[in-house]
């Protein structure tokens, strides 16, 4: 009985294997593979193409280049923590701050605007802050303002568009740990004289430390891969990384020095991923949860 | 601090003003957009000129409604056969890797779980590109050696249906794994006792009760399809899907038509969240 059904589990494997390994080796892994190559690759003066080192030598050395990677970097971190410093007040005031029926509640309400494109908030965005804008309007209505101010097209404007568009992937994961937080620890905690910053600095922040680290590296992700909000909302001279790909590839049509600039792109965020699980001594499997 | 413990008034309204303000940032750039297709002007700005439905069912010549709007019309089309197209591939792929994380054992099952796990964590350009130069490479490959072009590898409709797959099945796996992990394997033992052989077991017993997390799976792979902008950028042919068309509207300094189109965006995701979690409600209740 057991034998035989065995050889039918090996052919039911069988079934199963070949549509995902077609799927992980034919869109995935091969395709990175033929990244890699290409962006080893060049064409020397006389039209020959070769394998070379000057895609990513040309990174280094131009500025604009890594310049740009350095700024797509250092925003999308500050703009994690940006994130991260609004979402666990909100968190902590959905989970423990209201009563239980306005939780349910109030989960939905934050998820729903997250159904909402990136591409419309982005234009929400632009339509309250361009110089015809909303705010200008109001402010120049009311006389606070003489003449309307450009404010889009600023870095500032920037980082308000992705913290909004990248909020929910920090709350969620923080709701959820927050939740499995005991009320007592926390009134203990304040019973024997420990003040709020106290109570959120060594109970807390600890207890939420998997759904902050698993928060901050979508948010981290989703920010530095954006195209859609720099390309809208930056400024005409602050290039977004992926802005610079995406010239390599359509604009200048050097698909070598893009793939070779994709590649920098996938190796920061992996670095970033890996530094960040290791500070923390997490597992990719638990965090993608 | 919490419910329980007594706390400040001026903590108390502070911390509420706080979340009144988080909510409105939230919502202000959704509302204004909804808001500003209806307003009679020719420009998606303030001031307020009055209530119209020209936006959504002018026929034009000066002012085009969505209902009308020939190119718009076409980028929806678009992307609803992409979507419809993910959603069915993905779909399929991804209950294939259920079943195979799920219910299989063999050598480097952890390894190949992290490789399915990898395209989530990928920026979605780098999937474009990728997908990209594979596609062009293979392309120029077969035709060189073999002799045969096949236009499903130059960019189009097909590559951006393949494209986006790429990261899309692994999320609909995901949401099947789920629901496999509390399936009781004694249904299926059951069965094999009867006699079923491991396809009919699992078409009549697992599927059957995967069923509501494998239709939950193309729906979400429908939205994020739908959406799908960064991996499409790359792989898009001629025929613009709904966010490539949005995105070249909106870059040009929006028009009221664009607000049109994402209000009725707006509604079909509110309306669909509803009944989401009206359906969810139900299902916890049975």
């Amino acid at each position: 009985m057991m034998n035989s059904n065995r050889a039918k589990i090996r052919w039911g494997f069988i079934l199963f294997f070949i549509p995902v390994f077609l799927w992980l080796f034919l869109l995935f892994v091969l395709p990175h593979l033929e990244l890699l190559r290409m962006s080893f690759l060049g064409t020397d003066y006389y039209g020959k193409s070769g394998f070379t080192l000057d895609n990513y030598a040309a990174f280094f050395k131009e500025p604009v280049y890594w310049l740009t990677f350095v700024r797509t970097a250092g925003y999308s971190i500050i703009i994690t923590l940006i994130v991260l410093i609004i979402a666990l007040p909100v968190a902590f005031y959905i989970t423990k701050v209201v009563g239980v029926r306005a939780k349910g509640l109030l989960t939905l309400i934050i998820i729903v605007p997250f159904w909402v494109s990136v591409l419309i908030r982005v234009y929400g965005w632009m339509i309250i802050l361009r110089e015809s804008g909303i705010i200008n309007q109001i402010l120049v209505g009311i006389g606070l303002w003489k003449v309307p101010k450009e404010m889009l097209y600023t870095d500032a404007s920037l980082i308000v568009a992705l913290v909004h568009t990248n909020l929910l992937f920090m709350l969620l994961p923080i709701i959820g740990v927050m939740d499995s937080l005991d009320d007592s620890l926390i009134e203990a905690a304040s019973n024997l004289g420990a003040t709020k910053l106290i109570i959120w600095w060594k109970i807390i922040i600890p207890h939420c430390m998997t759904g902050i680290m698993s928060g901050s590296i979508i948010v981290f992700m989703l920010v530095a891969g954006s195209y859609i909000t720099p390309s809208l909302m930056g400024g005409k001279n602050s290039l977004w990384f992926t802005q610079q790909i995406y010239n390599q590839f359509i604009i200048a049509f050097n698909w070598n020095q893009g793939a070779a600039f994709g590649f920098l792109l996938l190796f920061i965020s992996s670095i970033i991923v890996w530094l960040s699980l290791k500070i923390t001594g997490q597992r990719l499997s638990e965090v993608v949860k | 601090m919490i419910r329980t413990l007594p706390n400040s008034k001026t903590y108390r309204i502070g911390y509420s003003v706080f979340v009144v303000v988080y909510f409105m940032f939230l919502f202000a750039p959704i509302l204004i957009v909804c808001l500003l297709a209806f307003n009679n002007s020719n420009f998606p700005s303030l001031p307020w000129y009055g209530f119209t439905l020209d936006w959504f069912i002018s026929k034009g010549p000066r002012r085009v409604g969505v209902f009308y709007h020939a190119m718009n019309l076409r980028a929806i089309f678009t992307s609803l056969r992409v979507a419809l197209g993910v959603s069915v591939l993905s779909t399929f792929v991804g209950t294939c890797a259920a079943f195979l994380f799920g219910q299989e054992e063999f050598r480097f099952k952890k390894g190949l779980y992290l490789l399915m796990l990898a395209p989530m964590v990928v920026p979605g350009v780098i999937l474009g590109i990728s997908n990209l130069s594979f596609a062009n490479s293979l392309g120029i490959f077969l035709e060189k050696n073999l002799g045969i072009d096949l236009r499903i590898l130059s960019p189009g409709l097909p590559l951006v249906v393949l494209g986006q797959s790429s990261f899309i099945t692994t999320f609909v796996a995901l949401v099947v794994i789920a629901k496999l992990k509390k399936f009781d394997r004694g249904l299926e033992e059951a069965a094999y006792n009867l006699g079923a052989n491991r396809l009919q077991v699992v078409w009549f017993i697992t599927l059957r009760y995967l069923r509501p997390s494998i239709i939950g799976g193309a729906v979400v792979a429908f939205l994020l399809s739908f959406e799908n902008f960064n991996t499409t950028l790359f792989l898009i042919g001629s025929t613009p899907t709904l966010p490539i068309a949005l995105f070249a509207q909106i870059r040009d300094g929006g028009s009221p038509v664009v607000n049109a189109v994402s209000f009725l965006l707006v509604m079909g995701m509110t309306i669909f969240s509803l009944v989401n979690l009206y359906c969810s409600r139900a299902t916890e209740h049975q």
